[in-house]
């Protein structure tokens, strides 16, 4: 680690609270991009076995 | 480049480009960060909250660039109606405001140790703070409207006038700011006379948030358009 | 056109709802504001013209989604749609009718509420000119985002989401040509800029809001 000097809390408050945020948005993503490939999964069987 | 408008080709083209696109921004977040936070010397003026730059900068044109590309997609949708360009917009929209907050954040952390405040109504910091604000609005107001192509239209419709807003009122702030007092503001543009040492992790790390962007919208709009093609597929079973 | 801003007129002052309520709003807010901050003249002279703008605004907002929820629900906004006259016009209409009945009454009565807050002298003149250039922009702005939400059931939120960042160019202008008109300072700039902003929300925004009722129409 750097000496980061007097400024030490505001350069790893900076550095803590991004990945906080830009990993929240990706999991996120993630998480809903599951979500609806699982719906879709579920209504396509269904469909698909109805049209037969 | 029309030829991605249809869903069914944007799906095809876009999958095999994510891994690519999520590889590349991992490298050029990782070089880049790791770059500008060991390997640089502290600034003269700024000490090591220099640093902070390798997240502000890139984060701060970001937030601005996605709003102009939610700007452009509205436009395409109004005027082409491709149903991809739509559903852009809309994915594009959470990851703006992530970049916002993220711009917010370090922009105020950054200038806690010069003004001694954990936040100053600095024209930069305070036209992010209302850009977190138009963001929200149209998030929530594709939310808010239950049918999708109607809900594309309204929101296209107020990214449009909500970008006219949004210059005024970033002219605006900084007029409303000169007023103020007489205390000098610390400019957060590093990007005058940057020193090459400070500027190519700087753009390193630029390229890995325009790389995050493009990734993340990518994957979003897929999903987007798979939450479309679910819907209509449960309208369908619902009037069976 | 002149018969819906008659009719207009005629709703929103017989309902009752509409017209006292944004006044009072107003003086409510005048009111809290010292008992929040504190009785010092002095502070509060100085923040005077942003309270009052910013009372302006608030009030102004409460009234906005009654411009078309009203007409969208019983389908009277469908027989204006198909009006002779264009929908841009019954837009501009209904905005000035708001203006009329919100906007104009709260620029009346805003500089008896100043002297609860220790308006310097100087300012009186300068904040009813300034909420005279500035509430019509209210009006418009106020109108246009109530067309976009005017199909979402209980919009008022939204609503107040969606406009208010939308006022902030307007508040700032106004605001900040009471406080040089206080301070005795040149301030030709922002009531340039704050006319320049009514006159081009006025002109551009009933399309924009138009446009966004058709979709809602459909």
């Amino acid at each position: 680690m750097p000496d980061l000097g007097e400024y030490a809390f505001a350069v790893l408050a900076s550095y803590a609270a991004s990945l906080v945020l830009v990993a929240g948005l990706v999991v996120l993503s993630l998480w809903q991009r599951a979500r609806i490939k699982r719906a879709l999964a579920a209504v396509e069987a269904r469909q698909g076995r109805v049209d037969g | 480049m029309w030829k991605y408008a249809n869903p069914k080709r944007f799906m095809e083209i876009s999958s095999p480009a994510i891994p690519w696109a999520a590889g590349l921004t991992l490298v050029c977040l990782v070089v880049g960060l790791v770059w500008g936070f060991f390997f640089t010397p502290d600034d003269y003026k700024q000490g090591s909250t220099v640093k902070i730059i390798y997240l502000h900068v890139p984060s701060a044109m970001m937030a601005i660039n996605t709003w102009v590309m939610m700007l452009a997609a509205s436009l395409i949708w109004i005027v082409r109606r491709h149903h991809v360009s739509a559903l852009a917009a809309k994915a594009a929209a959470p990851v703006g405001l992530t970049f916002t907050l993220v711009a917010l954040v370090t922009g105020a952390l950054w200038g806690q140790p010069m003004w001694g405040t954990w936040w100053a109504w600095e024209p930069r910091l305070t036209s992010f703070l209302i850009l977190t604000l138009f963001y929200f609005g149209y998030i929530a107001l594709w939310s808010a409207v239950e049918d999708p192509d109607t809900a594309a239209d309204l929101t296209a419709i107020l990214c449009l006038v909500g970008s006219v807003f949004a210059l005024l009122s970033r002219y605006a702030v900084n007029f409303w700011n000169q007023g103020l007092h007489q205390g000098a503001t610390l400019s957060l543009d590093a990007e005058e006379n940057i020193a090459d040492v400070f500027w190519y992790p700087l753009l390193v790390c630029i390229a890995g948030f325009v790389l995050l962007f493009v990734t993340l919208v990518l994957m979003r709009t897929r999903t987007e358009i798979r939450a479309r093609r679910l819907q209509a597929l449960l309208a369908r079973e619902r009037f069976a | 056109m002149r018969a819906l801003l008659l009719r207009d007129l005629q709703l929103a002052i017989r309902s009752g709802g509409g017209f006292g309520l944004g006044l009072a709003f107003f003086f409510l807010l005048t009111v809290l504001v010292p008992l929040g901050v504190g009785p010092e003249g002095g502070t509060l002279g100085r923040i005077a013209p942003g309270i009052l703008w910013v009372g302006a605004l608030l009030a102004c907002l409460l009234s906005l989604d009654r411009i078309f929820a009203l007409d969208f629900e019983d389908g009277s906004l469908d027989l204006i749609a198909t009006a002779p006259i264009p929908l841009e016009g019954a837009v501009a209409v209904k905005a000035l009718a708001h203006w009329l009945v919100t906007g104009l009454p709260l620029t009346l009565v805003a500089p008896a509420l100043a002297v609860l807050l220790s308006l310097p002298p100087a300012g009186y003149g300068w904040l009813v000119v300034s909420l005279l250039i500035g509430t019509p922009a209210l009006s418009v702005i106020g109108a246009f985002g109530a067309a976009l939400v005017v199909g979402v059931r209980r919009g008022g939120l939204l609503l107040s989401l969606l406009v208010l960042p939308l006022y902030v160019p307007t508040l700032i202008f106004g605001a900040e040509v009471v406080r040089r008109g206080a301070e005795g300072m040149a301030l030709a700039t922002p009531l340039a800029l704050l006319a320049a902003i009514s006159l081009g929300a006025a002109a551009v925004l009933p399309f924009a809001a138009a446009g966004a009722l058709r979709v809602n129409l459909r």
